[in-house]
């Protein structure tokens, strides 16, 4: 397996987000995690991701615990094997698009050129030609979040964190970033955790699982 | 019944024999289902009788399959008022899925479960018909989203539904 959360807790202050979940997550495998809102599906996604450490249970990635390493560890980690796509495609205002797509390279320590020109190939690998000098407010919200993508997947990750990544979008902006997520994950083999609320999208994946108060609900094998 | 008005709405566009109505029918609507050819015929023979059609032989040996059928003035009115008609819109209250977490609850059986296992249901169709959409035409891509978004639409039914079991559980036990 690449990543497995076993009997996770985590509480915000007085508030219990996760009560003992668990979840485990296959090499190369899309896997949507769906459920209402308040359901905990984001912190589960954010303990799997390192970014938060839970009360209790167990995080681990490729066979190693990743709860018990420290905040650096945790955070070279994130930088060096994972990607990120948020709801908000969460681009830095000051940089040009592919400033911000060089951006895990740069802090990675690749040269400032090597890492520009690494992010220009993403351009027109996702239909973003002659935008590499925009900033973000001057995009389109659909171009923004593949922007995000592209920086999301320029690092070359073993598995993306996807969080809502089509909720700020249209529905025909939201499936041109879902077609390209998950196409460019299947050709380069990474592993991709999908949180969504939205069948429609959860729809691009090859399996789902549903978070309700905290727990992951068993799955379920239907005949038809 | 839509099917002689879909193959009077084919024939509108030129005169055609049966076999290339048949073959339209099947590549646009037929989506596995195709139309058997007797049901064609059958249903050119009502529309000449009634009016809307013309055959013409057009080939020695009189058999249906040589006839080249031509639609008349009537059949192109109706074909006009057919498509600018609305459908009646279908309030599905008759659902079996509501059926089946009612008789689940009132029985003391586990509806969640049954909403779980729809649900899986769902979202595989769903991954179908995403595959149909993202590999087919622009044509199967319309008719995926047809079925993609009344598919969302039960979606939503059932995670309302599941949220409510406790309060629907005691409604129907009082």
């Amino acid at each position: 397996m690449m990543l497995e959360a076993r009997e996770i807790t985590f509480s915000f202050g007085q508030t219990v987000a996760l009560r003992g979940a668990t979840v485990i997550v296959y090499p190369g495998e899309i896997l949507a995690v769906m459920g209402p809102s308040g359901s905990g599906k984001s912190t589960l996604l954010h303990c799997l991701a390192g970014i938060l450490v839970p009360d209790r249970g167990e995080i681990s990635f490729a066979g190693q615990r990743l709860d018990t390493l420290d905040e650096g560890a945790r955070s070279a980690l994130r930088r060096d094997r994972f990607g990120f796509v948020f709801q908000f495609g969460q681009l830095v205002p000051e940089l040009t698009a592919q400033e911000n797509v060089a951006l895990p390279l740069l802090l990675g320590g690749t040269s400032r050129s090597a890492a520009m020109g690494e992010a220009a190939a993403w351009f027109s690998r996702l239909g973003l030609d002659g935008l590499e000098r925009r900033r973000s407010g001057e995009l389109s919200g659909g171009e923004a979040q593949r922007v995000a993508l592209a920086r999301g997947l320029v690092s070359r990750p073993e598995v993306l964190f996807a969080d809502e990544p089509t909720g700020a979008l249209d529905s025909l902006a939201g499936e041109q970033v879902m077609e390209l997520l998950t196409a460019t994950a299947r050709e380069r083999n990474a592993t991709v955790v999908l949180v969504t609320h939205e069948p429609r999208v959860a729809a691009y994946a090859d399996r789902e699982v549903i978070v309700r108060d905290g727990r992951v609900t068993s799955a379920v094998s239907v005949a038809l | 019944m839509t099917v002689p008005l879909t193959l009077l709405s084919l024939l509108e566009r030129q005169p055609s024999h049966g076999y290339d109505l048949k073959r339209d029918y099947d590549t646009y609507f037929g989506r596995g289902k195709p139309l058997p050819f007797g049901q064609v015929y059958a249903t050119l023979a009502r529309l000449a009788r009634d009016g809307k059609v013309l055959a013409a032989d057009t080939e020695p040996g009189g058999g249906p399959d040589r006839k080249r059928y031509v639609i008349t003035g009537e059949g192109v009115t109706e074909v006009a008022a057919w498509l600018a008609e609305a459908v009646p819109p279908e309030p599905h209250l008759q659902s079996v899925f509501f059926v089946k977490v009612v008789l689940a609850l009132m029985s003391g059986r586990s509806a969640e479960h049954y909403l779980d296992i729809q649900r899986t249901a769902h979202l595989q169709r769903m991954r179908e018909l995403t595959e149909l959409k993202r590999t087919g035409s622009i044509v199967d891509a319309l008719l995926a989203d047809y079925g993609l978004f009344h598919l969302e639409a039960d979606l939503r039914w059932i995670e309302l539904t599941t949220s409510r079991l406790d309060a629907l559980a005691k409604e129907l036990a009082s």
